[in-house]
C-alpha cells in the first residue's frame, strides 16, 4: 500500500475530571503518516501541545498490539474506528485521507464514568468477572493437556469466546448500553468446557446479578455489538448465556 | 434465586417479553385467519358468525383473559425496559452509530411498539368496544341455509353486524384506513426483529437454525401483516361487497 501523509482535524472530548463537565476541543495534525497508528497519531499531537506548554489529551492503552482492551476511543461514531475486527490502537491512518475531520470520544454508558477525557473507569467488568468468571480448581501438578476430551467443534467456540479482552466496545456501540455481549463471551468459554460445568448454573446468576447492578442496560438483539467488537465474538454467545441463566434461575433451589 | 430475582432480573425480562411477544404472536395468527373470513364475499355471513363464536364461546373469551394479561405486560415491561435502557447513557455521542451494525427496527421496538399501543387503543374502540358493549347493528342469518334473511324469520338467528362495521368504516372513512395500513407496518418491523430476538432469548445458538428463525420471522410478518393490509383495501377497492 503507497504510503501518504496527511494533515487532520480533530475534534476530542475534554473533561477535566468526572465531576466537570466535558466538551469538544479542535486540534489540528500536520504531516500524519499513513504507516501511523491512530494511537501514534494522538502521541504526535500529545507531544505537539506539551511543546506548546498545553494540556495533553488522556487516553487508554497499554499493549498496542490489540490483545489487552486497554484502548477504547468511540471514533466518528463506531468504537474503534471504522475498521471490521480491529481495536484503536491496531488501526491505521491510511484508513483516514488527508483533510479529513475525525471526531474521538470516549465510551458513554453510566456504568462506565468518564474518568479524565477519553478515559473511562471499566472496572465495573473486573466485577462482572469477580462475581464467577472463574473456575475453582485446586493448583498443583500440571494435567495431561489431553486428560479430558473435548470435542472439536466445542473447543473452538470456546477459543473464540476467550479472545474477549474487555475493552467494552460492545457496551459504547449498544442503544442499551448493555455488556451481555462481554459477560456471555465470559460464562461461554468455561461454558462450552467439560471444566466449566461445575460452577455453570452459579456463574451465570451471579455474573447477570453483577451487571444489573452495576447499571447496565438490558440486552434487545440489535446485534450493534457484534459488529464492533474487536475481537469479533459472536452474538450467539449471547443466545446461550440467556439459555443458561433462564436454566439455572428456574433449577436453582431456594426457600421462598 | 428466587421467581421475583428470576424475572425482574434483565435477562429474565428478555424472557418475560419473549414468552409474552410470541403469544401474542399466535393471537395474531388467529386474528388472521378469523378476518379472512371477510373474503368468502357471503355479505358477512360466515365473518359474522366466527365473530360471535369468539365472543360467545368459553374458550375463546378465557383466552381473551390471558391474551389481555400477555398485552399489558408486553407493553407495560416493554415500555419500562424502553425507559430504564435509555436511562443507562445519561451523556450520548455526538455522532451517534446509526446503521452501522444494527438495523434500524431493531433499534426501534420501544417505538413502533408505542405506535402499535396507540393503533391498539383506536381499534379496540372501532370494533372490540362495540362488539363486546352494544352499539352494533344486527343481522339474522338463517343457519341451515347461511343465507340473511330478514328478522322475524323462522329459523333465523340474531348475529352482531360486525362485518358491517368493518365495511362501514372502512368505505366511508378512507382515513381510517391509512391509520390502520400504518399501524399493520409498524406491527410488521416490530414482528420482524421480535421474532427472531425472542428465539435468541430462547437460547437457539445454532447458526442454521437462527436462520431459518430469521427467515420464519419475515414470511410471518409479510404473510400476516399482508392479510391485515389487504382488509381494508379489499374494501376501498370494492373487491368484497
Amino acid at each position: 500500500m503507497e504510503h501518504y501523509n496527511m494533515n487532520l482535524t480533530l475534534k476530542v472530548w475534554k473533561q477535566k475530571d468526572g465531576k466537570s463537565k466535558g466538551g469538544f476541543e479542535t486540534y489540528q495534525v500536520k504531516n500524519i503518516s499513513s504507516e501511523m497508528s491512530f494511537l501514534e497519531m494522538f502521541d504526535v499531537l500529545n507531544e505537539q501541545l506539551i511543546h506548546e506548554g498545553k494540556e495533553p489529551i488522556a487516553f487508554d492503552h497499554d499493549c498496542r498490539e490489540g490483545i489487552c482492551g486497554m484502548c477504547s476511543m468511540y471514533i466518528n461514531g463506531r468504537p474503534h474506528g471504522p475498521w471490521q475486527g480491529t481495536t484503536t490502537c491496531q488501526l491505521h491512518m491510511r484508513a483516514f485521507k488527508d483533510g479529513d475531520t475525525i471526531v474521538v470520544e470516549p465510551w458513554r454508558a453510566n456504568a462506565f464514568p468518564v474518568l479524565k477525557d477519553l478515559v473511562v473507569d471499566r472496572t465495573a467488568f473486573d466485577r462482572i468477572i469477580q462475581a464467577g468468571g472463574y473456575v475453582s480448581v485446586n493448583t498443583g501438578v500440571t494435567v495431561d493437556g489431553n486428560a479430558i476430551p473435548i470435542n472439536k467443534d466445542n473447543a473452538d467456540k470456546a477459543f473464540a469466546a476467550a479472545a474477549c479482552i474487555g475493552c467494552g466496545a460492545c457496551v459504547a456501540a449498544c442503544k442499551n448500553s448493555s455488556a451481555l455481549l462481554f459477560l456471555s463471551a465470559k460464562t461461554s468459554h468455561l461454558a462450552l468446557l467439560p471444566q466449566g460445568q461445575t460452577e455453570r448454573n452459579k456463574r451465570s446468576l451471579a455474573m447477570v446479578a453483577q451487571m444489573d447492578k452495576e447499571g447496565f442496560g438490558s440486552c434487545t438483539n440489535t446485534g450493534a455489538c457484534e459488529a464492533v467488537c474487536p475481537k469479533e465474538i459472536e452474538i450467539t454467545n449471547i443466545a446461550r448465556l440467556n439459555r443458561d441463566f433462564t436454566a439455572a434461575g428456574l433449577a436453582a433451589d431456594v426457600k421462598g | 434465586m428466587n421467581w421475583s430475582q428470576l424475572f425482574t432480573s434483565s435477562v429474565g425480562k428478555k424472557v418475560t417479553m419473549a414468552l409474552s411477544g410470541l403469544f401474542l404472536v399466535a393471537f395474531l395468527l388467529v386474528h388472521a385467519g378469523l378476518n379472512a373470513c371477510i373474503w368468502a364475499n357471503d355479505g358477512g355471513v360466515m365473518f359474522n358468525v366466527a365473530a360471535h363464536f369468539m365472543g360467545a364461546n368459553v374458550v375463546p373469551r378465557v383466552l381473551e383473559i390471558g391474551l389481555f394479561v400477555f398485552f399489558l405486560l408486553h407493553i407495560i415491561q416493554g415500555l419500562v425496559l424502553e425507559i430504564q435502557n435509555r436511562s443507562k447513557r445519561k451523556v450520548g455521542y455526538a455522532i451517534p452509530m446509526g446503521n452501522k451494525g444494527s438495523k434500524w427496527y431493531s433499534r426501534a421496538m420501544g417505538i413502533l411498539g408505542s405506535i402499535i399501543l396507540i393503533f391498539l387503543v383506536i381499534h379496540l374502540i372501532d370494533f372490540w368496544i362495540p362488539s363486546r358493549f352494544g352499539g352494533l347493528g344486527q343481522m339474522y342469518i338463517d343457519m341451515s341455509t347461511h343465507q340473511i334473511v330478514s328478522a322475524g324469520t323462522p329459523g333465523a338467528k340474531e348475529y352482531h353486524d360486525l362485518y358491517g362495521e368493518m365495511v362501514y368504516k372502512f368505505t366511508n372513512y378512507p382515513w381510517i384506513s391509512v391509520v390502520y395500513i400504518l399501524g399493520v407496518i409498524a406491527l410488521f418491523w416490530h414482528l420482524v426483529h421480535g421474532i427472531q430476538s425472542a428465539f435468541r432469548t430462547f437460547g437457539v445458538t445454532n447458526h442454521k437454525y437462527i436462520s431459518i428463525l430469521t427467515v420464519v420471522g419475515w414470511s410471518f410478518a409479510i404473510i400476516v401483516c399482508g392479510a391485515f393490509i389487504m382488509m381494508p383495501i379489499s374494501f376501498l377497492a370494492g373487491w368484497i361487497s
